[in-house]
């Protein structure tokens, strides 16, 4: 079978055609914005290009591939869609038909082996990555390395990001037995680690376990858990994906919680796409279901159980800011949560900056497959921060996070603007 | 497009020529339902000079050009359906000039419509025409489609706020017409010609639009109705009392449900028929017609009339509106919208004809639309694979057009002929109308390059149609 077939074949002819070309999405898609709108780069003239080959008309070719790939993924025409085009769907299954298809280049290969098949499945594997990390940090080699110029081998966007990445802290084992909530209890939340939070960000791990704790949350900590495998299905890895969707499902099966809780937005809208993944799947398509039901953000629940008008936090009055996360925002539907949590810090002078809800261009492993895409978003995301002039950029999900540091140190920004995560912002001075 | 072609294009726009696959695929459709073709090239040229240079070109290879703005355009009038040059706009994008002493604002025709709206109203002024797709549509597009809007009614559409037009005529000539003048009669009124001319006359340029004050206050209410009738006979109602609201939109049991089922901004799911109603002006003023047209609507029968509490509530009820044709699209895979527009006083008689037809004729139609403008938007929801359903939906949308014609209507209100409406016209115009536009258009385009196959339909030209 060739690759058109494959398309012709295995793309969802029904959402295809759900799309009635409007153009309604244009507006929102920052590679259309970003190349002076080229209709290629849109949403709707990739869907368009998915059509015509799903109908036999053209052959792929590597330009529409190309297209393809520099899509961020970030679904931002999803919630602008009056069709309600599952935008994000197509794109999964035209990449994972590529992917079965096509050779990718050598440099994608390293990426892809390193951190789809290596790193994030196996969460050992990413605690020794990020050990090393670490090692690297606190040994005396970073300080080497910069100094020999060993990175310039690499591209700029990946150079700049190991200057940004955050002290590793010590690994501390989590005590996996239940915790209990501070005060009232009102619910029992299942807590997904996630494989980057759980090693690169463990402390956002525990101020979050903190803040549901001090909202009336129990928390259990399942075994077993393990990436969310976005990172994967979103590059066309769909069989990898499914594997790791089915261990967390059965990781969380025995919990008997209220919600699943998570603090990345990226795994989160991921986890709670379970069954449309596993759809194909008689047997597995009902326990999806179940555990989508049940994905929350963290900030939701914090607001749900009214932590915003109970709990109050004192800081240094400062300027703060919002950089949405698109699959929170896209994908959960989750915007006004995070902002209100922000809003409620004593201190806190809060300020929207423009386009806050676009991309900031890290999207997955995006920033290192489309570098100079990814750096022109990042650089003109910089021009809107310097507009709203925070000192802290608040984000929920920790590839923001690391890109908007990122930002930070390309646009000189350094020692004026610091970037944390919701839930470290969400503490005492 | 043979290399030789594709390189002087790249010549004359300094690279900005292409025609991949991707591309030509990427620019073979606009936002109707049903028109797909390829075109030869996609050309986006940076100024007035380099468009007069591709026209000469193009005139010289026979090769038709294509003006499009965004693709939002809903009567195939952007679908490259005789192959081509598509010509693009997105070089063309600034607004030149906001002219505060003459209220006026020159732009080139790639703004967006939207963003021009907002850099006026910054300096406290007033740009009235906003089709749905505001967000979307460029300038260049809603002047050569005429395109109108919510705020019709009232403010008119957009050759209503059209002064003046640079424009590239098929010649290669450039020409100027009009100016920042409140009269201006010397000779033909070219810009009202180049105007809704759909791109088949010549390629605008540049535009200098008329702009007004900025009304002081605004109010919206929504009124509900348990049957379509009474909703349309408020509409007749209102504007037999002398009030002119600034919108006064309609939708029906269906699409308040498509609408709502996207947008969830509380419209209520079990009214048959609402009415949108915005009116602005000085505030005393405003108050008083909204109590008057509460008070009209509800002797009509409307079991509900509210007023929008704040300004973004009912920023989201007009937003909500303007997403209704794509929010119908969620129901059925395919839907084909029409523009039928007939006197305002005769907007019942319209709404319960449709209704009519669309039994007949065993089709699903929603109506939505500029109710106080006499202008709906009857949309069939269908299926395009289901060959023997288009031919009844066809057939419905024929005995529509009938009847607006019958109640002294038109075929269309504000999206354009296009290629889509073309078979119809001459029921509008009838063969001396045809004939005086086709002359015009033969004198001034010998060649049939600009937009052929639009208006007046398809040429001897065949080409191969892709796609469904």
């Amino acid at each position: 079978m060739t690759v058109e077939q494959a398309f012709t074949e295995r793309m969802d002819e029904g959402e295809l055609m759900n799309c009635m070309r409007c153009g309604f999405c244009l507006p929102s898609c920052p590679t259309y914005i970003q190349t002076g709108g080229d209709e290629v780069h849109s949403p709707r003239g990739r869907i368009a290009m998915m059509k015509a080959v799903h109908d036999g008309l053209t052959p792929l070719t590597d330009e529409m591939t190309n297209s393809l790939d520099v899509c961020l993924g970030c679904r931002a025409c999803e919630p602008v869609c009056p069709a309600g085009v599952q935008y994000g769907h197509l794109l999964e299954e035209a990449r994972t038909i590529i992917q079965d298809y096509k050779k990718p280049s050598v440099k994608e290969k390293v990426v892809r082996r390193t951190v789809l098949n290596e790193l994030f499945p196996k969460n050992e594997q990413m605690n020794r990555a990020v050990g090393l990390v670490r090692f690297y940090q606190t040994s005396g080699l970073q300080k080497g390395i910069r100094k020999i110029g060993f990175l310039k081998l690499f591209p700029e966007s990946m150079r700049e990001m190991e200057k940004v990445l955050p002290a590793i802290p010590k690994r501390t084992r989590t005590d996996r037995k239940r915790l209990l909530a501070t005060g009232e209890k009102k619910a029992t939340v299942a807590f997904f680690q996630g494989c980057l939070m759980d090693t690169m960000f463990q402390e956002t791990n525990q101020n979050t376990i903190r803040l549901l704790r001090s909202a009336g949350c129990d928390i259990v900590i399942p075994e077993g858990q393990g990436c969310c495998g976005a990172l994967h299905g979103h590059a066309g890895e769909k069989e990898k994906a499914i594997e790791m969707a089915k261990r967390n499902i059965e990781a969380f099966e025995g919990m008997e919680a209220d919600y699943i809780v998570l603090n990345a937005g990226g795994c989160g809208a991921y986890l709670a796409g379970y069954d449309h993944l596993l759809s194909q799947d008689m047997e597995w398509r009902e326990r999806a279901a179940r555990f989508k039901a049940k994905i929350r953000d963290f900030s939701s629940i914090l607001i749900q159980h009214g932590f915003d008008e109970r709990i109050r936090f004192k800081k240094r009055q400062h300027r703060v800011t919002y950089q949405d996360s698109c699959h929170l925002r896209n994908g959960m539907g989750v915007h006004h949560e995070p902002r209100q949590l922000i809003q409620m810090v004593e201190g806190a002078d809060y300020v929207e900056m423009k386009n806050a809800d676009g991309c900031c261009g890290s999207a997955g492993v995006y920033n290192l497959v489309q570098p100079e895409m990814s750096m022109q978003i990042l650089d003109d995301k910089m021009k809107n921060v310097k507009e709203a002039a925070p000192g802290v950029i608040v984000t929920a999900n920790p590839g923001c996070l690391l890109q908007m540091k990122l930002g930070i140190e390309r646009a000189g920004l350094s020692g004026q603007v610091e970037a944390v995560h919701l839930a470290d912002y969400l503490n005492n001075d | 497009m043979n290399d030789r072609l594709l390189k002087t294009l790249k010549g004359i726009t300094n690279g900005h020529a292409r025609a991949s696959q991707a591309d030509l695929l990427a620019y073979s459709y606009d936002g109707t339902p049903g028109f797909q073709a390829m075109p030869d090239a996609v050309v986006s040229p940076g100024s007035a000079e380099e468009v007069s240079e591709i026209v000469r070109f193009c005139r010289s290879e026979g090769i038709p050009i294509v003006p499009r703005g965004s693709g939002t355009n809903l009567s195939a009038g952007t679908t490259p359906t005789a192959g081509g040059v598509v010509l693009l706009f997105n070089r063309m994008n600034q607004i030149l000039e906001i002219d505060e002493e003459n209220l006026t604002v020159t732009v080139q025709p790639g703004v967006i419509t939207k963003d021009l709206i907002d850099a006026v109203e910054m300096r406290g002024l007033f740009y009235p025409p906003d089709p749905s797709s505001m967000k979307i549509s460029t300038i260049g597009g809603n002047i050569s489609e005429n395109s109108g809007g919510l705020r019709g009614l009232k403010y008119g559409v957009t050759k209503d706020y059209v002064l003046g037009l640079e424009a590239v005529m098929p010649d290669g000539s450039v020409i100027k017409t009009g100016g920042k003048l409140a009269k201006d009669v010397a000779g033909y009124d070219l810009t009202k010609l180049l105007t809704g001319a759909e791109g088949t006359l010549g390629v605008i340029t540049e535009a200098t639009l008329k702009l007004i004050p900025m009304p002081s206050s605004k109010k919206t209410m929504l009124a509900q109705f348990a049957a379509m009738d009474q909703a349309a006979e408020a509409v007749s109602a209102i504007i037999e009392n002398r009030i002119i609201p600034a919108t006064l939109e309609f939708m029906d049991r269906a699409t308040i449900r498509a609408v709502e089922d996207f947008a969830k901004v509380g419209l209520p799911l079990e009214a048959e028929a609402i009415l949108l109603i915005e009116q602005d002006g000085a505030e005393a003023a405003v108050n008083d017609e909204m109590k008057l047209m509460k008070e009209i609507c509800e002797k009509q029968g409307a079991f509900s009339v509210e007023l929008a509490k704040t300004a973004e509530e009912a920023n989201n009820l007009m937003t909500a509106r303007r997403s209704a044709l794509s929010a119908l699209a969620r129901l059925k895979p395919t839907t084909i919208l029409e523009d039928a527009t007939v006197p305002r006083s005769k907007v019942a008689e319209m709404v319960e004809a449709i209704t009519k037809i669309a039994a007949k004729h065993q089709v699903t139609i929603c109506t939505f639309g500029h109710a106080g403008d006499g202008n709906l938007h009857p949309t069939c929801i269908t299926d395009a694979r289901n060959t023997e359903e288009m031919h009844r939906v066809e057939a419905a949308f024929e005995e529509i057009f009938k009847e607006a014609i019958r109640l002294g209507g038109t075929i269309t209100g504000e999206h354009g002929v296009g290629e889509m409406k073309a078979p119809y016209l001459e029921w509008k115009l009838g063969a001396s109308g045809i004939n005086v536009m086709k002359l015009i258009k033969q004198s001034l385009d010998p060649d049939n390059i600009m937009n052929p196959n639009k208006i007046f339909g398809k040429s001897e030209k065949k080409r191969v149609v892709v796609g469904r």
